[in-house]
């Protein structure tokens, strides 16, 4: 790169310049060389703090079902469950919406309405976590109880998804506000993808006779997949690592149930309703080992979508 | 012209389905308008100026304010931008001006491993680093927390709003014989202010409205704190303990806070919007 090119050594230059220079690249290189650290030291607190659980349950941590903190009985599978079903559903109801939208904004609008449109579409994706999860419980639980689950249980009752009492608070109300949560990132992402399509593509289709909604779905939605898919894959990181709107509406239930109407648990809900109080080391350990699990997961569905986002630039670039 | 049914059939299709992604764009973007409807037509009854002087009342009293949440905010905040914009400015420059292989690209990995990283999941680091050696949960704890936040956020944006600058602007200050940091510092980082000011602006709202790591960095207090040692009260926190409470009283601060809270973050957006949008025009 043309950048590295020092300029020749000529007489005037001051020792002192080229001091200052080496200075600033170390300066620099420092705080970059902390950012190293600080990741390494974060994964290393992880481990460290939940040796003591899985030392203790080993891989029944991961595949049991009892969490006691009073008997001191710690097992990860109702709150691994929890949070993989809210995320899933949540990504059920959020893909057709966002890559809908997507379509509409970057196929359809017009540049200015779509410029428009997608900066109110980012203001969603900045509304904190803890202002859905307050709306969520005045506005959302209650129309769940009072309507939407009833009429699920009406209509599609004879399915085991759909029975048992309802409480307006738990599986299905979280994965709804998780749902809200992720389609600004699947909107933009994909948005994006949709745009790097190159026009001839689209044209071509429309030359051949194609109409406006055969090319998008025919020629420019495979084209733009990957980038669909990792905005996908993103997504489904940012939910299965939200917090506070879940805890808010997930009901605390640490238990495996069929029905979405029942309230559940997930891990970052369980973590922030128990950590500040638990009880002894135990406990707290068990928690860490939680958020180890957390952080694992997230850890591959993000290098997946980094993957798929990287591999998108490159073909285009 | 008649069509054939084949073409008919095709065109209704194509209607069907654009109209149906116009409603999809429509339904997402209404949530934008009902969250703000909401809480303005909720939060503004709530609103006087108790609210922004005065302590929370107990549970049963009516009237207080949110004034120790907001300063406390405003402190947290404040002492994460003082970690975090450095770091992540200066760790920015290095990796756009000094490529340095695999040590970079370590770097970059590490700041992407950092972004994904669930905030709670920061929270409990930043518990095991600050509360637990100093016995108590204070604003040192939660302001370290939500800068292993910014760092990552920061980092990223400088680098790529650096890269964005043409390298006829380095050329021609390596021409005129100023060394590579004079080059960076007197013309790169100028040429690229408005996008890197974008980040932060960007990365300190985010940073504003997050609660998951204060809940057990900062905690909370239903008064003033005197020392950064202290537990801290602030507006995410108080407005999850007030929404889950069972009290009206409490409920009707939670969503004046969260007006406050709303307002703050999306003016950032949309300052943070028109600062970049000057830089293009």
């Amino acid at each position: 790169m043309a950048t590295r090119a020092q300029p020749a050594p000529i007489p005037i230059t001051k020792p002192s310049t080229q001091m200052g220079d080496a200075t600033a690249r170390l300066g620099t290189m420092f705080f970059a060389g902390g950012i190293l650290i600080i990741t390494l030291i974060i994964v290393g607190v992880l481990m460290e703090k939940s040796w003591l659980t899985f030392s203790k349950f080993g891989f029944g941590f991961l595949s049991g079902t009892n969490w006691d903190p009073n008997n001191e009985q710690f097992a990860s599978l109702p709150f691994v469950y929890g949070t993989l079903l809210t995320s899933f559903l949540a990504l059920l109801i959020a893909v057709p919406l966002g890559v809908g939208a997507a379509i509409f904004l970057a196929e359809l609008a017009p540049a200015n309405i779509s410029s428009v449109l997608t900066f109110l579409v980012e203001l969603l994706a900045a509304v904190p976590s803890v202002i859905y999860g307050l709306l969520a419980i005045f506005t959302l639980v209650p129309f769940m109880r009072d309507y939407v689950e009833p009429g699920l249980a009406a209509t599609l009752g004879f399915l085991p998804f759909f029975q048992g009492q309802i409480f307006g608070v738990g599986y299905l109300t979280a994965a709804i506000i998780l749902a809200v949560m992720t389609f600004p990132f699947i909107i933009s992402i994909s948005r994006e993808a949709l745009l790097d399509v190159p026009r001839d593509q689209r044209e071509a289709a429309l030359a051949l006779g194609a109409t406006k909604w055969e090319s998008v779905w025919d020629v420019v939605l495979p084209n733009a997949r990957l980038g669909i898919i990792g905005s996908i894959f993103l997504g489904l990181a940012r939910a299965l690592g939200e917090t506070m709107a879940v805890t808010m509406v997930i009901g605390n239930d640490p238990s495996i149930k069929a029905s979405l109407f029942a309230p559940g648990y997930t891990i970052a809900a369980v973590i922030a309703n128990e950590f500040a109080e638990a009880s002894g080391n135990m406990h707290l350990s068990a928690l860490v080992a939680l958020a180890f699990v957390l952080f694992l997961l997230t850890m591959v569905i993000n290098g997946a979508a980094r993957l798929m986002l990287a591999r998108t630039a490159r073909k285009n670039a | 012209m008649t069509m054939s049914p084949r073409t008919r059939w095709r065109y209704a299709v194509n209607n069907v389905m654009l109209t149906l992604t116009a409603l999809c764009t429509i339904s997402t973007i209404s949530i934008l308008f009902f969250i703000l409807g909401y809480l303005v037509v909720n939060g503004i009854s709530s609103f006087d100026l108790a609210f922004f002087t005065q302590l929370p009342k107990a549970p049963g009293e009516s009237g207080g304010g949110m004034a120790n949440a907001i300063i406390g905010s405003a402190l947290m905040v404040g002492l994460a931008s003082l970690i975090g914009i450095p770091v992540g400015f200066l760790g920015g420059i290095y990796l756009a001006e000094y490529d340095g292989g695999w040590f970079s690209n370590a770097v970059r990995y590490a700041a992407d491993l950092l972004n994904g990283i669930p905030s709670i999941v920061l929270g409990i680091v930043a518990w095991n680093l600050l509360v637990v050696p100093m016995k108590s949960f204070s604003a040192w704890a939660g302001g370290v927390a939500l800068s292993l936040i910014l760092i990552p956020i920061i980092v990223r944006s400088t680098e790529q709003f650096l890269r964005a600058v043409p390298n006829s602007l380095r050329e021609g200050a390596l021409a005129l014989g100023a060394n590579k940091a004079t080059t960076t510092l007197t013309v790169i980082v100028p040429a690229a202010r408005r996008g890197i000011l974008t980040g932060i602006i960007l990365g300190v709202a985010r940073i504003a409205g997050e609660t998951a790591p204060l809940l057990f960095t900062s905690l909370n207090n239903q008064f003033w704190t005197t020392s950064l040692g202290q537990p801290t009260a602030s507006l995410p926190v108080m407005i999850f303990t007030h929404a889950i409470s069972p009290y009206d009283d409490w409920h009707r601060q939670a969503w004046a806070a969260g007006l406050v809270l709303l307002t703050i973050v999306l003016l950032a957006n949309i300052t943070a919007r028109f600062v970049v949008s000057r830089n293009v025009g």
